[in-house]
């Protein structure tokens, strides 16, 4: 996955030369910031002792494993990594990542899965939905609000209306929004003590997933270049110039 | 009602833009590259990431914000520092059966370097607590370590290195604060000066004389105490107003009379001069990542300043002036990190390092305020103002040439420690 992480400079993205994506030489992998949201609303549950256990899930190559560490040092208890690299990762979209985490899911025994609503990179808000079909399974999206209450979840999601409450029974699949709560820091300590704390490495085909994409990306262009401006001296002018455009 | 349930909290990994070039494929070095490379490695561990990554992100998220105000009123930044305090970022040398996390000396200056970006008079105030506690931590007994190391890591308290005096700075062997031994007690009596902390210690490390003899030599007439700060007679001056670092709380204290138990005596009377050296040899590479952290940040104002700015129909940063003086800001940075790396690399190997750790807190310091001088430079006019970040790191960065060791001190331990290798 590809895409920009907000930080102090606007960062220069570039398309590759052959125009199948764009360049990652160089870029540090990082949480995906929704995602740190939902390991925060897990570790969250745990320390309210609503909730067991935390597993921090990730696919991908060797360098996922430092996001899954961050994840340990938050408070989630021992982590797996799904290894997909090379060309496989490239390709990796939500309905393998799905299919990946269905399977997890059920060799877990998992009552709850909680992501983040979309990775800032492709922002294709599919996985959640996804996994919790293939599961068939509840879900509750665009969370903004989650509380347990006896074996059913409350969530308050975050559409374009407003607020939507609704009841799901577990087991369940929730996407955090970005509201959801504030993700803590790793402190130095926890950072230490999630060493101890195990990651297990797996592969898709031990889970029996087959990560073959069914889609195949024709080209990536960069947005047009944003032409300058013209200055017209009256309301008038500015009337006629936008009918002209065939804009009013 | 309880529920056993597992969690799946998966996520993905998304990227992060960094201003550094491709690295990706130089992974795959031969194994003969590696050979001759040696044991020698420019790597952070995946911890040392970790703990920067934490400090990069509460430096530039919640201390940068903050800085212009502290800066403008004084005020001691307490909160920041309580917050440094709750993520571990602090005390990070405090030995593991005192509850801290025994950091080595490297790891704690890749902290500094990253709260210095922020702003170095929340960085100096959080530093004065390593310089403090660093007397207990090499020359303090069992009971006096878990005492007064102890209470650092419950909770955030500051403590304060009470040598310098308003008659001596750099001629430590000049001090003139009497302790007297009365029965189980020292009696102490004098002034010090510029105390970083000074109003805010819940303890000090004092240096006093104890031998009256004026032909006693440095290395046995003085002593190394700690000194609760509510003792009576302990008597903290105004805060002084500084030209820069303004958050940070730096007075007088007044010694009158204080009764410090002989328990509180540091290894024995006597033994206090090579203590209070010693402890520099631990604290100057972190100054040094301190000075670091502030040309830092002025090298990435100055950047993001010239690709905004426009004359005579191009970005300044297009002008050669301005982007050759970029260039020689960058390359000052760099070195300048890399010499404090080495300083406290040397340190953590278990070996004597005072020429590097002179040699990266000398070049900090200076290259800390030319930085700081030529950002202000880019920014032209709005460089001198207080609206712009840049005019504060140039008050900022004049101390780092002061304290810790001036740079004329530097300069002599340097020589003294080059000539003397070279006559061996």
């Amino acid at each position: 996955c590809f895409a920009p992480f907000l930080c102090l400079r606007p960062p220069q993205i570039r398309v590759k030369p052959d125009r199948t994506g764009v360049v990652t030489d160089g870029v540090k992998h990082s949480m995906n910031p929704f995602c740190e949201i939902a390991v925060e609303e897990a570790v969250k549950l745990k320390e309210k002792k609503l909730v067991k256990e935390v597993v921090a899930v990730s696919c991908g190559p060797q360098q996922v494993q430092e996001t899954i560490r961050t994840a340990l040092a938050m408070g989630a208890d021992r982590g797996i990594h799904v290894e997909v690299s090379g060309k496989d990762y490239e390709t990796l979209g939500p309905l393998q990542v799905s299919k990946i985490f269905a399977a997890l899911a059920k060799k877990e025994q998992a009552d709850l899965i909680i992501l983040g609503k979309q990775a800032i990179d492709d922002d294709c808000n599919q996985t959640g939905q996804m996994t919790a079909a293939l599961l068939d399974w509840p879900q509750g999206t665009f969370a903004s609000e989650v509380t347990l209450e006896a074996d059913k979840l409350k969530v308050v999601r975050e559409i374009d209306g407003g607020l939507e409450t609704i009841k799901i029974k577990l087991p369940a699949v929730v996407t955090a929004d970005l509201r959801l709560n504030t993700p803590r820091y790793a402190t130095l300590p926890n950072i230490m003590k999630a060493k101890k704390k195990k990651i297990v490495n797996v592969k898709p085909a031990d889970l029996g997933v087959d990560v073959s994409s069914r889609l195949e990306v024709l080209k990536v262009d960069e947005p047009p270049q944003r032409q300058s401006g013209v200055k017209v001296e009256t309301v008038h002018d500015l009337v006629e110039k936008l009918k002209e455009a065939g804009r009013i | 009602l309880t529920l056993s349930c597992h969690i799946l909290a998966g996520f993905q990994a998304g990227l992060r833009f960094q201003s550094t070039g491709p690295q990706a494929s130089a992974r795959a070095a031969t194994a003969a590259l590696k050979e001759s490379l040696g044991g020698f490695s420019f790597e952070l561990t995946d911890q040392q990431k970790e703990f920067q990554e934490v400090a990069r992100k509460f430096a530039r998220e919640e201390i940068v914000p903050a800085a212009p105000s502290y800066d403008k009123s004084g005020e001691y930044p307490f909160p920041l520092i309580k917050r440094a305090w709750e993520l571990g970022l602090m005390n990070g040398h405090i030995p593991e059966d005192c509850g801290g996390m025994g950091l080595g000396i490297f790891d704690a200056c890749l902290i500094t370097e990253e709260l210095a970006f922020g702003c170095t008079g929340v960085q100096t105030a959080i530093e004065a607590n390593s310089l403090g506690q660093m007397p207990v931590i090499i020359a303090g007994n069992d009971a006096q370590k878990k005492k007064y190391l102890g209470r650092m890591t419950e909770e955030p308290l500051m403590c304060a290195y009470c040598v310098t005096e308003p008659g001596a700075g750099s001629d430590v062997a000049g001090i003139k604060t009497r302790a007297v031994k009365k029965g189980d007690e020292y009696v102490v009596n004098g002034q010090k000066m510029w105390i970083t902390n000074g109003g805010k210690a819940n303890w000090y490390f004092l240096l006093a004389r104890t031998d009256p003899d004026p032909k006693c030599s440095a290395s046995k007439a003085f002593t190394g105490f700690i000194v609760e700060a509510d003792t009576p007679g302990v008597q903290p001056g105004r805060k002084e107003l500084n030209m820069g670092q303004r958050c940070s709380d730096t007075r007088g204290i007044t010694f009158e009379d204080v009764r410090i138990p002989k328990e509180n005596v540091l290894i024995g009377e006597g033994a206090g001069f090579k203590i209070a050296m010693g402890a520099f040899d631990k604290t100057r590479p972190p100054v040094a990542a301190g000075a670091t952290g502030l040309a830092q940040r002025a090298l990435e104002e100055a950047t993001k300043y010239a690709l905004e700015r426009k004359t005579f129909g191009k970005f300044i940063a297009e002008h050669q002036a301005v982007s050759f003086l970029l260039a020689e800001m960058a390359m000052k940075v760099e070195l300048a990190r890399m010499a404090y790396q080495r300083a406290a690399w040397e340190v953590d190997q278990g070996r004597r390092n005072t020429y590097y750790a002179s040699i990266a807190k000398a070049y900090a310091g200076d290259i800390a305020n030319q930085c700081a001088t030529d950002a202000v430079q880019i920014f032209g006019g709005n460089g001198f103002n207080s609206e712009y970040p840049v005019e504060k790191l140039m008050r900022d960065a004049k101390i780092y040439q002061i304290y810790e060791g001036t740079a004329q001190i530097q300069r002599l331990i340097i020589s003294r420690e080059h000539l003397g290798k070279f006559k061996q």
